[in-house]
């Protein structure tokens, strides 16, 4: 893919398979994967659970060992390194976690929580030093000052994403991997988290690795949508071209499967998938979809289809849709 | 009692009695579910719509309890009815799917032989044999594949999507009146949620039983119901058939709820938010129990609690002023619908609200000190 945007991360041809305990068993989580995020983008990996969209996400800043395949961060391979090379990077890249009440130690305040981090790196000289630049980065999200002794258990599940989001800006990382920040949340608590990474986003120029199962919620975060289903890439897309016209057939049922807020249209036409998704454990040895896919041929059951480039984009079928 | 209707609440309370204090979670509902017809029950989490049909169902946990209120199930009172009279109904003629199948199936009991055990509960005269051709047949019709095998699976063994299937066919095995399903799509994919619904809108059409469809999912809402009702703080505050509730949004809840959704095509730079979080039930703010997080809110809505006054037909707020900015009825006892039973309770509420300290609405710091709770309230 040609393009003058600066690629900060990328992955080429990247792995990653669990063991089972039995012989010659493996989960293949992610297979084959092969993509670049642009600086200052929202990237956004959308699949189905069990999909690998997780697993790839903590394997791309190293939280997890890849099987194979080489990462590329500022145009150094990440993934071969130990984790005492790796050690400059770990600030670079941060995580938000799914579930605010797990993600959160317990017995920490607010104000330990967030400065642990500051503290390993030694970010600043002294203990007063460190809990000022607690409540500025409290003040960023939207926490008041005041609650800077407060445990966990004592903030709604809103207000402990927010500390999740001050805890992972605290480096001043490039990176951040947002895995479902929001699918734990009410619907109206959703819509100020949600404003609050984009603003926080232009604030720290940051880069977003946004990991959801929502579409909606996809359209209005992400740049460029990855489309993953059983550990492979269907397809990447900006999101306008995507949310407008699929490529890859499983974008469209994902698509067509959303409800929409909006009764009027409850008639139209939608393609149910049928079927369940195969196991990782024994892919299908042609396109990992083909089994629940309406327009699969026997060339799709045999070979599985490369990701290749049509115009800007990319998408992995034989048969891409519209072609 | 309407005979159109299979369930009729009328002034429904269920109150957790804590050491902090009693929380209203049910504070004087009314709904009516047609014959034939999905009905939903629609509020963000802690809003008391789980507690709703759980009082129906007679599954209300200590320290909560049903205070007050009747519950007509096709002409008969429930409400109250000692537990034996009560499993006869549930069960049989009221079904319940939950949210998480994974814990509401029994993890060492074949799938098959669970669902069987609901008929063989149920029926008396039925000989096994006869139940396990019923049970396959079920599970042909709620579309699990090859249902013969599936009949000796352990639920690890099956998909979400499939344990779903299997606590919908154990649902319908007994032919129910009515199906009340909480949150049944919420631990599922958007496409085994497609199937699930789907599914359900079949069985609905092909058996005629009713069904009370409880989310938080207004999309889900706008696929499937016929009559929706909008819950918050214990109360309904909105009403309306599916069209009318989409088309003509009155409630600043609703209409909050319904633009905090992102859609798709959309291409704002944000999202419309609903200030603040759902209220502590221990500490309701005085007056309407909105107040302090609606945009139209006056010293009218925090001094008095308003009622659910009828505002076009079958359209139902409880609000002084509707999504337009107009004043709709500022004295809400010259509106000449009302549901019966609502006035009794409406002041009971209030007086509840009173007793709370919670005088700190307009503080922030105070308010924002309490709504931090709202997330555990949720949990009770």
């Amino acid at each position: 893919m040609t393009n003058d945007k600066n690629v900060l991360l990328s992955a080429e041809h990247l792995y990653k398979s669990y063991d089972t305990g039995k012989k010659d068993k493996q989960i293949h989580a992610v297979s084959d994967v092969s993509l670049e995020i642009y600086k200052g983008e929202t990237l956004a990996l959308v699949g189905e659970s069990g999909c690998g969209k997780s697993t790839l996400g903590r394997t791309l800043i190293h939280m997890l060992p890849a099987s194979s395949g080489s990462i590329y961060y500022d145009g150094k391979d990440i993934a071969s390194m130990t984790d005492k090379e790796f050690r400059p990077y770990r600030r670079k890249m941060q995580m938000i976690f799914q579930d605010p009440y797990a993600s959160l130690d317990p017995r920490m305040t607010v104000r330990d929580i967030i400065a642990e981090p500051i503290e390993t790196y030694k970010l600043c000289k002294s203990r007063e030093e460190t809990t000022e630049m607690v409540l500025r980065l409290m003040d960023a999200v939207g926490i008041p000052g005041e609650f800077l002794q407060r445990y966990p258990h004592q903030f709604s599940g809103g207000q402990r994403q927010r500390i999740g989001i001050a805890r992972a800006i605290a480096l001043s990382p490039e990176l951040i991997i947002c895995d479902e920040p929001v699918s734990a949340l009410d619907v109206s608590v959703q819509s100020q988290v949600l404003n609050l990474l984009k603003d926080i986003q232009k604030i720290y120029d940051l880069t977003y690795l946004f990991i959801g199962h929502d579409l909606s919620v996809i359209n209005f975060v992400a740049d460029r949508v990855c489309v993953m289903f059983l550990g492979f890439v269907c397809e990447i897309s900006k999101k306008e071209e995507l949310y407008e016209s699929p490529l890859h057939p499983y974008t469209e049922f994902l698509l067509d499967a959303i409800p929409l807020a909006d009764p009027h249209r409850r008639k139209r036409e939608r393609k149910v998938l049928t079927g369940e998704i195969p196991s990782p454990v024994d892919l299908p040895k042609g396109c990992a979809f083909c089994t629940r896919c309406p327009y699969a041929t026997e060339e799709c059951r045999t070979t599985r289809p490369e990701l290749h480039s049509i115009g800007d984009r990319q998408v992995a079928c034989h048969h891409p849709l519209q072609n | 009692m309407d005979n159109n209707n299979i369930l009729e609440i009328r002034g429904l309370k269920s109150y957790f009695f804590t050491e902090k204090g009693t929380a209203p979670a049910v504070d004087g509902v009314d709904i009516d579910i047609p014959k034939g017809q999905i009905v939903g029950l629609v509020g963000e989490s802690g809003c008391g719509k789980s507690m709703t049909v759980r009082s129906v169902m007679g599954l209300l946990k200590y320290p909560g309890r049903v205070v007050e209120g009747s519950i007509l199930f096709d002409g008969e009172e429930i409400a109250g009815l000692p537990e034996n009279k009560l499993r006869d109904i549930c069960g049989r003629d009221i079904s319940m799917i939950f949210q998480e199948p994974m814990t509401s199936l029994n993890p060492v009991v074949k799938v098959g032989k669970q669902v069987r055990e609901t008929l063989l509960v149920h029926n008396r005269g039925i000989s096994k044999t006869e139940a396990k051709a019923q049970v396959i047949e079920m599970f042909r019709k709620v579309g699990i594949p090859e249902p013969e095998k599936r009949y000796d699976s352990y639920p690890h063994q099956l998909s979400g999507g499939l344990r779903q299937r299997v606590m919908i066919a154990m649902a319908m095995i007994c032919k129910p009146k009515l199906l009340i399903a909480d949150e049944p799509t919420t631990a599922l994919d958007v496409t085994i949620e497609a199937q699930i619904l789907r599914l359900m809108k079949e069985l609905r059409d092909e058996t005629g039983m009713s069904v009370l469809l409880i989310t938080h999912n207004l999309g889900v809402v706008a696929e499937l119901c016929d009559y929706v009702y909008v819950m918050y703080a214990g109360k309904i505050v909105e009403q309306a058939e599916t069209f009318e509730l989409f088309d003509h949004t009155a409630h600043p809840y609703t209409k909050g709820l319904l633009s905090s959704i992102p859609r798709i095509g959309q291409t704002e730079e944000r999202l419309h938010t609903i200030p603040g979080v759902v209220p502590n039930l221990l500490h309701l703010p005085k007056g309407c129990a909105f107040c302090n997080r609606c945009e139209l809110a006056d010293k009218g809505c925090k001094g008095s609690s308003p009622e659910l006054i009828e505002i076009s037909p079958g359209h139902m707020i409880r609000c002084f002023k509707n999504a337009a900015g107009e004043a709709v009825a500022s004295d809400a006892s010259s509106a000449g619908v009302k549901a019966p039973g609502t006035g009794a309770s409406d002041k009971a509420a209030s007086g509840e609200a009173k007793k709370s300290e919670s005088e700190a609405a307009e503080a922030k710091a105070e308010a924002f000190d309490k709504a931090g709770h709202a997330g555990e309230e949720g949990a009770l």
